[in-house]
């Protein structure tokens, strides 16, 4: 890319600038994300994907890289790698190759890693992040190609030997490439955040980090604002959006320092070290930088025809830019709460199912603020809550028809999550219907004046502020259940207010 | 196009053989000698040639999603010069 398109991109942004001795700094990032596949099998070979198992179980005599064996190319990994590139929007390349990345490590079995490099199966697309203050940033896609997994050397099992496992070895990978669009740590989880939802829409990769699923690669440098281009440096490696954040904030201090006191900031490979939560060189990589690519021999060109492109863009689901917009039109919600239903395709699946037939402004809050508030606090996901939205959507129809006070369907809804029981039946068992028999108020005001005859006499010499606590106490004797509104009313047209 | 000694050392490297000084420009000759050999293809015009991927006419052969291999560890560490409760082991590598 030249340089001139990454200066025009953007800048004169000045929130997002970093303070420094001589002035204001501005970051430059860019992404490559590792996704793992969905699958079954590995990439190019019949051996079991999944995660785990005991060391060394998924493993062919192909991953194990022994002599004579071929890779077979898995047509599914195929269709997820362009799956994915329509979900970019990106450009699918009909051809592409794969290359041998040559480079050794104990882990790598072959001594080469099958990748693309010249001619990628993606070309450009791009990815809308939503940023808090409401502006969009779009971050360009410059590419997106499908390589092996290495595997895993465990170097804590042995005082003086590092252990080797090669199930990871060969299992299929997108390696997703960012252009320099994104200027601050937040924006870069921004980015991976909205990257992870779009493919857990798809289905071509789970996005679980811990678990390795998704794994980023960061290049990062600074400049002065509009200025030339810094040097930069690359942070291996880092698997979760904590660590992205504290990484570039190191990284960037630390080129801004350098720059600062003089030096030059050297092109390098970094490791970002959680412990200490700072970044430092990996001077092994220095010289293996030259992988000197060539296409595999052993694969021919990987050729698609339009037809099958086709068959799986339409195929494709509702992804979560467009679902955020019907939500808004459809359902009226605020960007910021459609967002949040978005986020999850799951999520999204629950709220149009209590939203249908009722107030979806009132079922987007009671999802977003008391069935997120609930399971956050119990760890659950939304796929084993307690309450459906079946049940839910049946508590916010006693809702809507004044069986029940707000307050009181939020005491139901309690039991509902910590039982798993039916509102109706919850309601029935409990008594928590919410009286709004306008003689059964009357009595319960009539009773508490009659006790509290001071008090009474106050509100109606004019000190409404007592008003409150008459409210209270009717509440209380009727065991929370006085419909709110028409206690308030019946106790104003009491006092003559 | 032609390699020099320093070329040659650190393609040796790179590729983890092992060269002595004074066989770096015997061996720089003797490639000089091929890649001139291999430059004489550059005298046929090939611009309106795709690049040829394969001697015979086929098509790059898919494999469907299905696990068919794997759970062979004995066979997998078989040749292995050491392993230990089913790893490969290997001298330790620390960044």
């Amino acid at each position: 890319m030249s340089v001139q398109e990454i200066y025009d991109a953007r800048h004169g942004e000045k929130g997002a600038y970093i303070a420094g001795a001589t002035g204001d700094w501005e970051l430059i990032i860019g992404m490559e994300v590792h996704a793992q596949i969905s699958s079954k099998a590995k990439l190019f070979s019949g051996s079991p994907a999944d995660y785990g198992g005991e060391p060394n179980e998924h493993v062919s005599l192909v991953d194990a890289a022994m002599p004579g064996m071929l890779p077979v190319i898995n047509e599914f990994c195929v269709a997820q790698a362009v799956r994915t590139g329509l979900g970019l929007k990106a450009q699918i390349n009909l051809r592409s190759v794969f290359d041998r990345k040559n480079y050794f490590y104990p882990d790598l079995p072959q001594g080469y890693q099958i990748s693309q490099f010249t001619f990628p199966i993606v070309g450009r697309g791009e990815v809308r992040v939503d940023l808090p203050n409401g502006d969009v940033r779009i971050v360009r896609i410059e590419r997106l190609h499908l390589e092996q997994d290495a595997g895993k050397s465990l170097h804590d099992q042995h005082p003086s030997m590092s252990y080797v496992d090669l199930n990871r070895s060969g299992v299929a990978l997108m390696e997703i490439v960012s252009q320099p669009d994104i200027r601050t740590a937040e924006e870069a989880t921004l980015y991976l955040e909205k990257l992870r939802t779009i493919l857990r829409y798809l289905g071509t990769c789970d996005g679980n980090m811990q678990e390795g699923s998704m794994r980023a690669d960061i290049n990062v440098s600074v400049r002065k604002p509009g200025g030339p281009l810094g040097t930069r440096c690359e942070i291996k490696n880092v698997n979760s959006m904590r660590f992205i954040r504290q990484a570039i904030e190191y990284e960037a201090r630390r080129q801004i320092e350098i720059i600062e006191e003089g030096g030059a900031v050297r092109q390098e490979t970094r490791l970002y070290d959680q412990v200490k939560g700072e970044t430092r060189s990996m001077r092994s990589k220095e010289e293996s930088h030259d992988y000197r690519y060539f296409p595999d021999p052993d694969l021919l060109p990987l050729e698609l025809t339009q037809n099958w492109v086709d068959e799986i863009a339409s195929s494709l689901p509702e992804l979560p830019d467009a679902k955020k917009t019907r939500f808004m039109s459809e359902y009226g919600l605020s960007a910021y709460d459609a967002g949040i239903l978005v986020a999850e395709r799951e999520t999204a699946q629950f709220f149009e199912q209590v939203a249908k037939g009722r107030d979806a402004k009132i079922a987007a809050n009671w999802v977003i603020t008391n069935l997120y508030g609930a399971l956050n606090e119990a760890g659950l996901s939304i796929e084993n809550s307690p309450v459906t939205a079946a049940s839910l959507g049946r508590l916010l129809d006693l809702l809507a028809d004044q069986t029940l006070s707000s307050r009181l369907a939020k005491d139901v809804f309690e039991i509902m999550f910590a039982t798993g029981g039916d509102p109706e039946a919850i309601v029935a068992e409990r008594g928590l219907k919410q009286v709004t028999d306008t003689g059964a108020i009357d009595a319960a005001i009539d009773a508490v004046m009659a006790a509290n005859p001071d008090k009474a006499a106050e509100v109606k010499a004019g000190k409404d502020k007592l008003l409150g606590w008459f409210v209270g106490q009717v509440m209380k004797s009727t065991g929370g259940k006085a419909n709110p509104q028409m206690l308030n009313d019946a106790l104003r047209q009491k006092f003559g207010l | 196009m032609s390699v020099d000694t320093d070329t040659v050392r650190r393609i040796a490297k790179l590729a983890r053989l092992a060269i002595s000084g004074e066989a770096l420009e015997p061996m720089a000759k003797e490639l000089n000698v091929i890649l001139q050999w291999a430059e004489q293809l550059n005298e046929v015009d090939t611009s309106a040639v795709d690049p040829m991927t394969s001697a015979v006419q086929t098509k790059l052969k898919l494999r469907q999603d299905v696990v068919s291999d794997g759970h062979i560890q004995e066979a997998v560490l078989q040749n292995a010069p050491l392993a230990e409760h089913g790893f490969f082991v290997v001298p330790k590598i620390v960044e």
